[in-house]
C-alpha cells in the first residue's frame, strides 16, 4: 500500500496541517498492508523535508520552480500528479485548507477518481478507504467509502492529531523530475494581501470570540476584538451581522460561513440560530454570554452568563489580562 | 458572451436534518428546498455580466425532476435558458461534474459559474473539477470578478487574506459569499420564465466512487451550566476555564 501525502509549504515552511496529514498517512499505511508513505512539497528548496520522516514519510520530492513558488493550481496538479505515478499510490492524502480545498478536486477530476472532502476521520474497512465528514455545515456526519484506486482525501485542519510517530528518522528527499511547462501555467497571481492585523484565520484558530446582534452596532465590536485580543483567539461573527455589513463575510461562522473546532469557543451575543450552532458545536468548550436565559446558544453552552454583554465582556477582558499579567 | 450557471437543489440552511430509515440520506419530510446559497452568487453575477456586456445565460443542473424549481428559478431572475441533466442515480461530485462537463464541453462558453460548494454535501469539488475536465483555468472561493478584454480577474479568498489572480477566458469561476447580493426574482420574471426553454435531457450518471455508507446525526452536546448571572460571575467563569475546561 503506497500512500501519498501532498504537503502544503507556505515561505519554505511546511504547515502543521500537513504534518497532520503525514501522521495518518503512516498509520493508514501501518495499519493496512505494509507500505510506504510518500510526500510531495511544491514549492519547497527541501527546507524541513527530512524532518517529515519523524511524522512517518519514507520518501519526501521537493519541487524548486518558479512555477510553485507560490501556489498556482496547474503547476501544483503537474506536480502531484507525477508523484502520484512515481509513488504508485493508491491513496493520496491533501490538508483541506484553502490550498488543498482548491487543488483536491482538481486532481481528482484530472485521474476520474473518487474524493472525499475535508474528513474528519479516516479508516481501512475491507481494504478500501472509509472516511468520516461533516455534511450540512456539521448537521450531520456521513461515512463513505471510497472506490477505485487512487482512493483521494482531504483532511480537516486540526482534526487530526500531529505525531511524530518516528522520531529522530530522517526522510529520504529527493528532487521530483519534472518540467513544469510555463504555457499550462493560465492562472496567475497578481497580488495578495493580507487581513488586517495578520490575524489567525478562524479555521486554524485554537481560540475563536463571535459576536452577533446583541451588540446593537459595528461599533461595538471593539468588545469583542479586545477580548479575542486578551485570549490570543480570533474573531468570529454570526450570520446576522454579516449580513447587515457589520462583519466581513470572511468572519463568518455556521452555515454560508466557515465551521470550526476551536480547543474555545466564545460567543456573545448571538441567540444560535441552527446554522450558527452547526458550524461550532464541534468546540471543545462553548462559552456562552447573552441577556435571553432562554437563547439557544445555552443548549450547546459548557459554562453560560446571563447579561448584558456591555458589562460582562470588557470584565472579563480585565481578568483575563491580568491572568496573564500574573502567570 | 456566453454564460454557463451551474446550480444545485438543496435543503435550506434553516433546515433541522432527520435521518431517513435507510441511514444513508436525510428525511425529505417538510424540508424546504431552495438553489444553493452560492450558486445564487454565481448566478446573479452571470445576470449582472449580461446586463453589462450582452450576451446569454444557460443554467444547468444535473440531477432529479427537483431541480427543476431551481431552474425555473433562475430563468425568472434572468436567466435565457435551461438544461436538465435528469439523473435518477445518485451521483457524486465527480459524476456530476462529468455530465455537467460532457453538456457544457464544445458549445463556445466564455464563463462557467457555478458555487464554491453545495451546503448539503460540502464537497466543494464540481467546480474545480469540471474546469480539469474541460481543461479550462479556474479559480474558486472567489469574492471579485472583473472581465477584461478575455480575461478575468478575480480575488479569493485564502486563510487570513485574499488573492487576486488572472486568467484567460473561458475560464470556470466558482463563487464565495460576498461576490455580489442576489435580487429576487420580479413578478414580471417569473411571468416571463414560464415561457423560457427548460430542456430535458435523459443523463447517465457514472456509478459513485464516494459511497455513503451511512449518515448520522453528530453525538448531541450537552447543555452546560450558566455559571451566574452580569459581570458579577466574570471571576467564576475564569475558574472554570482554568480549573474544569482547562483551555486557559
Amino acid at each position: 500500500m503506497s500512500i501519498l501525502v501532498f504537503v502544503e509549504a507556505r515561505d519554505g515552511k511546511i504547515k502543521s496541517n500537513s504534518l497532520e496529514a503525514v501522521s495518518e498517512a503512516r498509520r493508514l499505511a501501518d495499519e493496512g498492508s505494509p507500505g510506504e508513505v510518500f510526500a510531495v512539497v511544491p514549492g519547497s528548496k527541501g527546507e524541513g523535508a527530512a524532518a517529515l520522516g519523524a511524522y512517518g514519510a519514507d520518501r519526501v520530492w521537493t519541487v524548486d520552480h518558479e512555477l510553485v513558488a507560490r501556489y498556482q493550481p496547474e503547476s501544483f496538479v503537474a506536480c502531484v500528479l507525477e508523484a502520484v505515478k512515481k509513488a504508485s499510490a493508491q491513496v493520496v492524502l491533501f490538508p483541506a485548507s484553502a490550498m488543498g480545498r482548491d487543488l483536491a478536486p482538481r486532481v481528482a477530476g484530472r485521474l476520474g477518481a473518487g474524493l472525499a472532502s475535508d474528513c474528519t476521520a479516516l479508516d481501512w474497512q475491507g481494504g478500501a478507504l472509509v472516511a468520516t465528514r461533516p455534511v450540512y455545515a456539521g448537521k450531520a456526519i456521513s461515512t463513505v467509502k471510497i472506490a477505485g484506486s487512487p482512493a483521494l482525501a482531504s483532511l480537516r485542519p486540526r482534526a487530526f492529531p500531529q505525531m511524530e510517530r518516528r522520531p529522530g528518522t530522517s526522510a529520504a528527499v529527493e528532487v521530483l523530475g519534472i518540467t513544469l511547462d510555463a504555457s499550462r501555467a493560465r492562472v496567475r497571481t497578481i497580488e495578495v494581501g493580507a487581513s488586517e492585523g495578520g490575524r489567525v484565520d478562524l479555521t486554524e484558530a485554537e481560540i475563536i470570540v463571535s459576536g452577533g446582534r446583541g451588540l446593537r452596532g459595528p461599533e461595538n465590536f471593539h468588545l469583542i476584538e479586545e477580548l479575542a485580543e486578551a485570549l490570543g483567539g480570533t474573531v468570529g461573527a454570526s450570520r446576522a451581522v454579516v449580513d447587515a455589513g457589520w462583519r466581513p463575510h470572511a468572519e463568518q461562522v455556521g452555515q454560508t460561513g466557515k465551521t470550526v473546532s476551536p480547543k474555545l469557543y466564545v460567543a456573545v451575543g448571538i441567540s444560535g440560530a441552527i446554522q450558527h450552532l452547526a458550524g461550532m458545536s464541534s468546540a471543545r468548550c462553548i462559552v456562552a454570554i447573552n441577556k435571553d436565559p432562554e437563547a439557544p446558544i445555552f443548549k450547546v453552552a459548557d459554562y453560560g452568563i446571563v447579561g448584558d454583554a456591555f458589562e460582562i465582556v470588557p470584565a472579563l477582558t480585565e481578568a483575563l489580562k491580568g491572568l496573564r499579567v500574573g502567570s | 458572451m456566453k454564460i454557463a450557471v451551474c446550480l444545485k437543489q438543496v435543503p435550506s440552511t434553516d433546515t433541522r436534518i432527520k435521518i431517513a430509515p435507510d441511514g444513508k440520506r436525510i428525511d425529505p419530510a417538510g424540508v424546504t428546498f431552495v438553489t444553493n446559497p452560492y450558486d445564487e452568487f454565481a448566478l446573479e453575477e452571470a445576470i449582472r455580466l449580461k446586463e453589462a456586456k450582452g450576451g446569454e445565460v444557460v443554467v444547468l443542473s444535473a440531477g432529479g425532476q427537483g431541480a427543476v424549481a431551481a431552474l425555473r428559478n433562475a430563468l425568472a431572475v434572468g436567466a435565457d435558458s435551461a438544461v436538465l441533466l435528469k439523473t435518477d442515480a445518485d451521483p457524486d461530485a465527480l459524476a456530476v461534474a462529468r455530465l455537467l462537463a460532457d453538456e457544457i464541453g464544445g458549445k463556445g462558453y466564455d464563463l462557467v459559474l457555478c458555487g464554491k460548494q453545495a451546503v448539503d454535501d460540502d464537497a466543494a469539488q464540481v467546480g474545480p473539477m469540471l474546469a480539469e475536465m474541460l481543461d479550462l483555468p479556474c479559480a474558486t472561493v472567489v469574492v471579485k470578478l472583473e472581465l477584461t478584454e478575455g480575461k478575468a480577474r478575480a480575488t479569493r479568498e485564502i486563510e487570513g487574506g485574499v488573492e487576486i489572480v488572472e486568467m484567460p477566458l473561458p475560464a470556470v469561476i466558482a463563487a464565495q459569499k460576498g461576490l455580489n447580493e442576489p435580487r429576487y426574482a420580479s413578478l414580471k420574471g417569473i411571468m416571463a420564465a414560464k415561457k423560457k426553454p427548460v430542456e430535458e435531457k435523459a443523463a447517465s450518471a457514472a456509478a459513485a466512487k464516494v459511497e455513503i455508507v451511512s449518515l448520522a446525526l453528530p453525538p448531541a452536546r450537552q447543555a452546560g451550566r450558566i455559571v451566574g448571572e452580569g459581570a458579577a460571575a466574570v471571576p467564576e467563569l475564569v475558574r472554570v476555564l482554568r480549573e474544569e475546561a482547562k483551555v486557559l
